[in-house]
């Protein structure tokens, strides 16, 4: 059984996030970046059915920047077996990154696509969807419990409430929650030999897909701050002061 | 132009994310019609009464039930045709179909809608809310989801608009419904609630997170929200999450007790009315944006508050 992992490469989630005075971004210049938290989860999840003997091979593929390749060893650090950088400048939308990985999917023919609910940039929490539509395969989205067996795959899924769980007929796609499990750190002797394992490179033109661009950028600010207010001395204090806020 | 919106409901009960995602619809035209999928007819009815409605379709099936993403997306896809706009509440449930309809359509998805600026263009948070992108799109059909916080409801009465079923488009589904697990509590809903108590990992434990939140939740009719750190910890279910990648709240009161104030908790509630904060670190980052601190161990802090509450 093939998996296939998407992995985007984002700005790292402890970065202060600081938008440019002109209003065109974020500044994304000297800052540091990494792997999707999701997208870790999805690839440790394909990793540890790769050990308990459900998976045989693990692909991961980023679309982006030349330096998506370093999220995409760090895929392979972790234990996925080869990787693919469709290589382009463009901010692709999620329909745009759906397609493109229609197209990948189209040529590896995996069993599974297990990828990120959510990438911490954008926050659309929409390409797994999309992909599941345009590809025509069940979905089963904001895993936190996912068993393999007889060409079915189990999905607990986080919902509205509580969770639900659904079986979804294979090939599917599947998208991570956080409590799916949690990521292991890559060993310095996995990431040398991370060094060593096939990583192809594509053009984004290559893949004959139409990524063009459907929305335009008017402008990004920042939302209103919120200003510290005043510290209160006892419980007391606070109920009187939230009596006079009219909030009690 | 005419919008669709699609109801979040329980079956019993129409959601005010509805409500407020019928006031977005406002700002782009005065032709709204509401789609109630599932267990539609208690839910059509209040539907129809809501402020601003010109129609409402039902559509009911098993799968709908269940929320089934392929099954309600190809609903929505079957009578999109008549819409410019299909407005989307951005609930767990919405955004699980949302994206596919905007997919089959061949149009982008907008998500998470904070602002209408006009038919094409909408601001919508980004970086877990650090930064607002205002977009324009191109597309001639527009699919978004709205996050309700951001608009205030509609009337719930007043409204006569006819109810109409839809047919059920047939679809072959490769997705089975095993079961469901949900959570049942005589509290408000986390996205309705007025006031929000909630907790994060220095409860320490499911007893204590309970033992000491709940009192004084009861004291306040408030609804119980926690961090992803006491949620991971299994101190509370995954449904009580507030932040970047969990519930988006913004009730008048939110008191966060043992919380550290991690940018990824504050993208789900820094748009409360008021947020006070009771944590026993002065230096804890959610001091930085409370309105009333209290810098106090919570274990005798939770107890003289509920106390002073009377
Ligand atoms: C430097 C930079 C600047 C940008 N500026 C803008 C902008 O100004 N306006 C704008 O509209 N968009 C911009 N984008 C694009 C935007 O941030 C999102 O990347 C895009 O809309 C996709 O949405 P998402 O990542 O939120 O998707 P989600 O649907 O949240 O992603 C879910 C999952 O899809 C997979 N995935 C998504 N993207 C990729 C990828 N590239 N490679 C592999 N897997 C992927 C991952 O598994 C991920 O977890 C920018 C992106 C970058 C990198
Ligand atoms: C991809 C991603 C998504 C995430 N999404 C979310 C999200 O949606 N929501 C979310 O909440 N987090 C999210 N997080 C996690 C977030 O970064 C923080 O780790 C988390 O919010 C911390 O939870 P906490 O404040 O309860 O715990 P901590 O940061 O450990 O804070 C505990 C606080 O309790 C205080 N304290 C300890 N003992 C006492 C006492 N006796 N009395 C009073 N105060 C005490 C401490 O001073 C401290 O400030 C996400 C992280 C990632 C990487």
């Amino acid at each position: 059984m093939k998996v296939l992992v998407p992995v985007k490469r984002v700005l790292d989630y402890n970065v202060k996030v600081r938008v440019k005075t002109d209003q065109s971004g974020v500044d994304l210049a000297n800052v540091k970046m990494a792997m999707n938290p999701f997208d870790e989860i999805a690839v440790e999840e394909a990793v540890r059915l790769k050990e308990k003997g459900v998976v045989t091979e693990i692909v991961a593929v980023s679309i982006g920047v030349a330096q998506c390749e370093a999220i995409l060893r760090t895929a392979l650090a972790m234990g996925a077996d080869r990787g693919i950088l469709v290589q382009t400048e463009d901010d692709l939308e999620p329909l745009a990154v759906a397609k493109v990985l229609k197209a990948v999917a189209g040529e590896e023919t995996p069993d599974v696509i297990l990828m990120g609910k959510q990438a911490i940039d954008g926050d659309n929490n929409a390409t797994g969807q999309m992909l599941s539509a345009l590809l025509d395969w069940p979905q089963a989205t904001f895993a936190s419990k996912v068993e393999i067996s007889g060409g079915e795959a189990l999905v607990t899924r986080e919902v509205d409430g509580g969770l639900q769980t659904l079986g979804v007929t294979l090939p599917a796609v599947i998208t991570t929650d956080l409590r799916l499990n949690e990521p292991r750190y890559a060993s310095l002797p996995n990431i040398m030999k991370a060094k060593k394992k096939p990583l192809d490179t594509k053009a984004l033109a290559d893949c004959g897909v139409d990524t063009a661009a459907r929305l335009s950028v008017v402008k990004v600010t920042e939302p209103p701050k919120r200003s510290a207010g005043i510290k209160v001395a006892s419980a007391d204090e606070l109920v009187a002061n939230l009596k006079s806020a009219g909030v009690l | 132009m005419a919008v669709l919106v699609i109801a979040d409901h329980d079956g019993a009960h129409l959601r005010d994310t509805t409500l407020k995602t019928i006031a977005a619809a406002q700002k782009l035209s005065s032709d709204i019609d509401v789609l109630v999928y599932g267990e539609a007819s208690a839910v059509a009815a209040q539907a129809a009464a809501a402020e601003g409605v010109r129609k409402v379709l039902t559509a009911e099936s098993a799968e709908l039930k269940a929320d089934i993403a392929e099954a309600i997306s190809a609903l929505i896809v079957s009578v999109a045709g008549g819409y410019d706009v299909v407005a989307v509440p951005a609930t767990a449930s919405g955004k699980n179909f949302a994206p596919r309809v905007a997919a089959v359509l061949d149009v982008a998805i907008i998500s998470d809608v904070v602002e209408v600026v006009d038919a094409s263009t909408f601001v919508h948070p980004i970086y877990a809310g650090n930064a607002l992108e205002t977009v324009k799109t191109s597309d001639a059909k527009r699919v978004i989801t709205v996050r309700p916080t951001a608009f205030k409801a509609v009337a719930a009465s007043g409204g006569s608009a006819s109810v109409e079923g839809v047919a059920v488009p047939a679809v072959t589904l490769k997705t089975r419904f095993v079961s469901d697990e949900k959570v049942v509590s005589d509290r408000p809903e986390l996205g309705s609630a007025k006031v929000i108590v909630s907790g994060g990992r220095a409860l320490g434990s499911a007893d204590e997170f309970k033992g000491v939140l709940e009192p004084l939740a009861d004291k306040l009719g408030a609804a119980v929200g926690a961090s992803r750190a006491a949620v991971d910890a299994g101190y509370a279910p995954n449904d009580y999450q507030v932040g970047q990648t969990g519930k988006v709240v913004a009730p008048n009161l939110y008191i966060a007790i043992g919380i550290s104030g991690a940018i990824q908790h504050l993208a789900g509630m820094k748009d409360s009315k008021v947020i006070v904060a009771i944590n026993k670190d002065p230096e804890a980052p959610i001091f930085q944006i409370a309105d009333y601190g209290l810098v106090e161990d919570y274990k005798t802090a939770i107890p003289a508050l509920t106390k002073a509450l009377g």
